[in-house]
């Protein structure tokens, strides 16, 4: 037992079954307090200056007239935040893009803030700042920001990962490699080669709760952020870094969270709100509106994808080629490395590149979406199995069965997996009566295959026993869809209690240690493995106790199903002790009993999905309608099987809006021209079918469970399954996403021609 | 004058309030009178989480004027369960896991609950229009409409007793 | 100056209201599309007036005479009234087709008109069906067809003081039958990025009269005469709606933007006039 996060394949008593979630009342009541339902005593309202211009020079901004108004408390502009980032890049970059320095990178970077008695007055003096700009050409294409006379956003980015290294500055910031064997070898070898290219768009985490938050810092120079946040001790960390706090001196408060998606494990307006506070003496309260949530917050990378497999005449690929371009917005980033780590990571290759190229561009700075990067590689690469499985006139399902990773295949990325999910998943698709049902004239179907890696992290959890016997378990990983029921199980599991006896909840970060973020697939495998050391511990300590109350050595007493007993015959009087028995003598046999773990779990368990789908296609309006979906997916151990369904749903629909409607639109002044859910258009109600999911369970042997995380898989696959059905419905191949009803039209209307 | 003096019944309750011609009915519900539930997703009326029913109409809260309130009876999330007792929508969404983060929830409650006092047995593809204009991103809405239908058919079974129970009265 | 609101409780009253405000005043019907604008900050109006409590506008008659639509009757209450919805389904759809049933419990077909965008989904049903708009200030009141009202984007015929009261549908003639169709990506809650409406009476089988207009292909909706003399006289036969198809994307002047290309709206714009027409067809007892 002990820290040993090995797999045992344990009989569960609680895991598994489908308890009700304990926010679960809060939350249909409306009484569960989210980023913007806090309010401070004498609280401000702070608001945001957002540049109109894609790039420009910002040679003056003057705040007389808007200080002088009534009711202005504070106004703040880059020179209120001095740069202590001491040479840390990536520290700086978001610095710069909290607030503007000098230079305004994309429409809607920050270039002032206000904090003032009531909205209306903050708004007044919003309206009285003047900023000078020169305006300066822009670039917010991927392909024309590598082009020769693209203009440079930063001097200081010289390409890394290339040799020799570059003379001039460039919008490439960095090459990344991944792969293994002879390409070149392997093409020569193919009997078929598929190549072509595709392109993506830029798209937004959509989630409905925008931004918000209520800083606090007082003259001593402590402070407190009630805030909405996937990682409340990152943001503590990098809020206290960029405005020179110590890091303990700065108690941060996760909200309930509404959505995140990967969008709120960034900073945007925090650091900003907290110095407002600092220079006003008041509490702050920033909420962004929907407008700046689009604008100025975290989308996702658009893309511009080559591919290029070869095979044999038997289907056994021979090489495979990528290469990526990811625009990281105004700010370098890793999105195009993701991308060329997670494009072949499905399959068993001998000769494998891929070349991620990350660029910036005048956008918002990307911000990490479900598996971030996956999806689009996944389109790219799955759309070409399909058009390589066509010229080898092998069904696409059984090519990719053909030639699916397995346990000891060197993934394209580096590692040798253990065992995996992708075989079991395509022979569950090909198992399924989705596969066999009846199409009708103008639908088609189409499945496609991702790929996550997962993540473990720093976690540090805290189980505490009451004199009654009741468990408060206390995490710091953010939960973002259900991760209290699904860790109370964990506890009520381990300590062998009812599951209603333990309360979950999500500890601020002055209760615990530094947890990393709920990202990654990260919450219920890494919190989950430390509530299960926890519990053991804290079973430990039951032990002990119950030795002290026996007055036996505690070598004689074992835990057995939540209970403690003494072993031997000498001992066969003594009558098992209860959890609750222990903790009601606990404040006469040592006090408080706790169980506490901290740790960095490792081998998060990667994770595959199969997805099926089908479409139907209007082809006089080129609309598309999902007609019916099906996900399966690995999920390792589902510890709340509704839950990882619900996520296995969710990530899917998101995918789903991804391939047929959602899109950043610039016009070509480098302005975003649909910040609002009117046109950037996610997915309703009507718009999808019941989504079907068949959740396989191949016990990750790194986790006592054999939990692998489940949260960012299901977004992978829906681009690539989408596009398959539609060509399979309408004989054309879409390689631009979206594949809304004009590209979808034109499509048709070339093939016509 | 600036503020306009706004009365009106709330869940039940005469509630009178201040607030300027300009301030929308959910600032009203949220900034003044501690109504939290209703959620401003969007403020333009795309995401329905500030979803109340206005004379038992429909109606998102940031698309209303706190003074189009005077006069008016307006019901909230808070004010769906009854003496602590959930409404079968409110258990539904939990047993069936309709809710991940919870943001859009109150909305969809009270979307469906409209629905459902209209039509107590709509069919899959009504309930997925009538709840068209609350988004929701974490679930793909699936849930959703099973917890809606589960709803729908317990409501009808609780009429049906009552409808017995009111025959048995009178015969 | 804070905002003032108003709610009188008569038309006269209303629009006197309209007249004497020196600032930008507007008429608060549901507010859905003139709270947006509001709140993102494009318009700061000095005065709203709320014409909710004015009864000439708050309610619907209808007789076989004709209907008359009060200004601020909602979407919803639209749909609701059931002999309405049977004498003119067409309008009764294409109003209820605004928004989501948020939104159609305070949206109206006034306030779809005024707002002017050349895609509000009532407006190019009205302009088929022939609607008028009972135009009210304090000189008295005029009565205009709905297609002179909106004059651009954003710009309507109306002049200050002036406010609409009502909508009048003319009297239905039997073999009747009307139509709407508005193309978007998503199944709801989006602007149209084309539409059709027809409305045609038929005689012996054949339409007998036509009117065919388009909407979100110009600047305004758009009345298509070349297209109702392509079914005019015709049983829908697949030539007739062929001929309607082209003289529908010939009249189309759109332009390219966030919801939809040119090219594709221009062919769209024939697709969804077939299809409507032979809705509309059906409804008038064709086959």
């Amino acid at each position: 037992m002990g820290n040993d996060p090995s797999y045992t394949n344990q009989k569960f008593k609680v895991i598994g079954s489908r308890v009700k979630r304990p926010d679960g009342i809060d939350k249909v009541t409306g009484r569960a307090k989210y980023g913007a339902d806090h309010n401070a005593p004498g609280q401000l309202v702070g608001l945001f200056l957002r540049s109109p211009h894609a790039h420009a020079r910002i040679k003056k901004i003057s705040t007389a007239r808007a200080e002088k108004l009534s009711g202005v408390k504070a106004i703040i502009t880059c020179d209120d935040l001095p740069d202590l980032t001491n040479g840390d890049t990536e520290a700086r970059d978001i610095l710069e893009n909290c607030m503007a320095r000098g230079r305004a990178l994309y429409d809607g970077h920050a270039i002032a803030a206000v904090a003032a008695i009531d909205e209306k007055t903050a708004k007044k003096a919003l309206q009285l700042i003047k900023v000078t700009y020169e305006a300066l050409p822009h670039v917010t294409d991927v392909d024309d920001a590598l082009k020769p006379d693209a203009p440079v956003l930063h001097d200081y980015i010289y390409t890394t990962g290339v040799e020799p290294k570059p003379k001039t500055p460039s919008n490439l910031c960095n090459v990344s490699e991944f792969g293994h064997g002879d390409i070149e070898a392997g093409f020569a070898e193919a009997d078929v080669i598929v190549e072509k290219s595709y392109k993506t768009e830029q798209v937004h985490q959509g989630y409905i709760e925008p931004h918000a938050c209520v800083a606090s810092v007082s003259p001593d120079g402590t402070g407190e952020l009630w805030v909405t946040t996937q990682g409340h001790f990152s943001f503590r960390s990098v809020c206290a870094n960029l405005l020179g706090m110590d890091v303990a001196k700065l108690k941060v408060t996760a909200s309930e969270i509404g959505g995140g998606f990967g969008g709120k494990t960034h900073v945007w307006t925090e650091p900003v709100a907290l110095a407002l506070s600092r220079k006003a003496n008041r509490p702050v309260k920033v909420v962004m509106t929907r407008e700046e949530v689009f604008r100025a917050s975290g989308p996702a990378s658009s893309t511009s994808i080559d591919v290029k497999i070869g095979a044999k005449n038997d289907g056994t690929i021979t090489a495979a080629f990528a290469a990526l371009r990811y625009q990281g917005g105004a700010f370098p980033g890793i999105w195009a490395m993701l991308g060329a780590m997670t494009s072949f990571a499905c399959y068993n290759l001998a000769n494998v590149k891929a070349l991620g190229y990350d660029v910036v561009v005048n956008r918002p700075k990307v911000a990490a979406y479900r598996a971030p990067s996956a999806p689009m590689a996944a389109f790219a690469v799955e759309s070409t199995m399909d058009l390589l499985a066509k010229k080898l006139r092998m069904k696409p399902l059984d090519f990719r069965i053909k030639n699916a990773a397995k346990e000891g295949t060197r993934a394209s990325y580096g590692p040798v997996y253990g065992p995996i999910g992708i075989g079991p998943t395509l022979e569950a698709v090909k198992k399924h009566p989705h596969m066999r049902a009846r199409l009708k004239k103008n639908q088609g179907r189409g499945m496609a295959c991702g790929f996550w890696f997962n993540f473990g992290g720093q976690t540090c959890t805290d189980l505490n026993i009451a004199t009654d016997g009741s468990v408060t378990l206390t995490v710091g990983t953010i939960d973002v869809g259900g991760s209290r029921a699904s860790l109370s199980l964990i506890a009520a599991e381990e300590l062998g209690i009812p599951y209603e006896q333990v309360r979950a909840h999500i500890g601020d970060t002055g209760s615990l240690g530094h947890n990393d973020m709920t990202d990654g697939s990260r919450g219920t495998f890494s919190s989950g493995m430390a509530t299960i050391f926890a519990a053991r511990q804290a079973v430990e300590v039951m032990r002990a106790r119950a030795a002290t109350m026996w007055d036996i050595p505690v070598e004689d007493v074992v835990w057995e199903s939540g209970q403690a007993k003494a072993t031997g015959k000498k001992h066969r009087k003594l009558k098992a002790l209860s959890l609750a028995d222990i903790a009601a003598a606990s404040p006469n046999t040592g006090g408080p009993i706790a169980g506490h773990n901290e740790s960095v779990p490792d081998n998060a368990g990667v994770s595959f999905a199969s997805h099926i789908c089908d479409v139907e296609v209007d082809p006089e309006t080129g609309a598309t309608r999902v007609i019916r979906y099906t996900v399966i997916q690995d999920a390792g151990k589902a510890i709340h099987p509704t839950y990882v369904e619900g996520q296995f749903q969710g990530g899917a629909a998101q995918g789903i809006g991804w391939a047929l409607n959602e899109e950043y639109i610039y016009g070509d002044d480098g302005r975003l021209q649909n910040p609002g859910f009117l046109d950037y258009r996610i997915p309703v109600c009507s718009d999808l079918p019941f989504i079907d999911t068949q959740i396989l369970e191949i016990p990750n042997p790194h986790h006592p469970y054999g939990v692998r995380g489940v949260g960012e898989t299901s977004i992978v696959p829906p681009l690539a399954a989408i596009g398959n059905a539609l060509s399979n419905a309408m004989g054309v191949r879409m390689d631009h996403v979206p594949m809304s009803p004009p590209r979808i039209l034109k499509a048709l209307a070339q093939l016509d021609g | 004058m600036a503020a306009h003096l706004v009365s009106t019944t709330i869940n039940g309750d005469a509630v009178e309030f201040a607030c300027p011609a300009d301030e929308s009915l959910l600032s009203a519900l949220r900034n003044r009178l501690g109504l939290s539930g209703a959620k401003e997703g969007c403020g333009t009326g795309d995401c329905g989480a500030c979803s109340v029913t206005l004379d038992g109409r429909l109606v998102c809260s940031c698309l209303v004027l706190g003074v189009e309130a005077n006069g008016r009876k307006i019901t909230t999330i808070e004010g769906m369960a009854e003496n602590g007792v959930l409404h079968p929508l409110q258990e539904n969404f939990i047993e069936y896991a309709a809710l991940q983060c919870g943001i859009c929830t109150p909305g969809f409650l009270i979307a469906a609950k409209v629905l459902l006092e209209r039509n107590p047995n709509p069919t899959e593809t009504e309930i997925r229009y009538a709840l068209a204009g609350n988004l929701c991103r974490c679930t793909g809405y699936d849930k959703i409409v099973r917890a809606v239908q589960a709803s729908a058919r317990e409501l009808r079974q609780i009429e049906k007793r009552k409808g017995r129970k009111k025959k048995g009265k009178k015969s | 100056m804070p905002m003032r609101y108003e709610t009188p409780s008569t038309t006269r009253e209303a629009a006197a209201l309209l007249e004497n405000e020196a600032g930008a005043a507007f008429v608060l019907a549901g507010g859905t599309d003139l709270l947006v604008r509001m709140k993102l900050g494009h318009i700061e109006p000095a005065l709203l007036v709320d014409i909710k409590h004015i009864p000439a506008m708050s309610s619907i008659t209808h007789s076989a005479k004709g209907t008359r639509i009060g200004a601020a009757v909602s979407g919803a209450e639209l749909g609701e009234h059931k002999a309405v919805a049977k004498a003119w389904p067409g309008v009764v759809e294409a109003t209820n087709l605004i928004g989501s049933d948020q939104v159609q419990s305070r949206c109206t077909m006034v306030g779809n008109l005024c707002n002017a965008s050349p895609a509000a989904d009532s407006v190019p049903a009205m302009i088929a069906a022939g609607a008028k708009a009972v135009v009210v200030s304090r000189l008295g009141r005029r009565t205009v067809p709905v297609e002179k009202i909106v004059t651009g984007p954003g710009q309507t015929s109306l002049n200050k003081g002036e406010v609409i009261e009502a909508i009048v549908l003319p009297a239905r003639p039997s073999r009747s039958g009307d139509a709407y169709l508005r193309f978007i990506p998503r199944t709801e809650m989006d602007i149209a990025v084309v539409s059709a409406g027809v409305n045609l009476t038929l005689e012996r089988g054949r339409v007998k009269t036509a009117r065919v207009v388009l909407g979100a292909v110009a600047p305004t909706a758009v009345v298509v005469p070349a297209a109702a003399r392509a079914i005019i006289g015709s049983r829908l036969d697949e030539g007739a709606l062929e001929k309607l198809a082209a003289a529908c994307s010939a009249a189309c002047n759109p332009i390219d933007d966030k919801r939809g290309t040119v090219e594709y709206r221009t062919k769209v714009a024939g697709v969804l006039a077939k299809r409507a027409a032979k809705i509309a067809f059906q409804r008038a007892g064709g086959a």
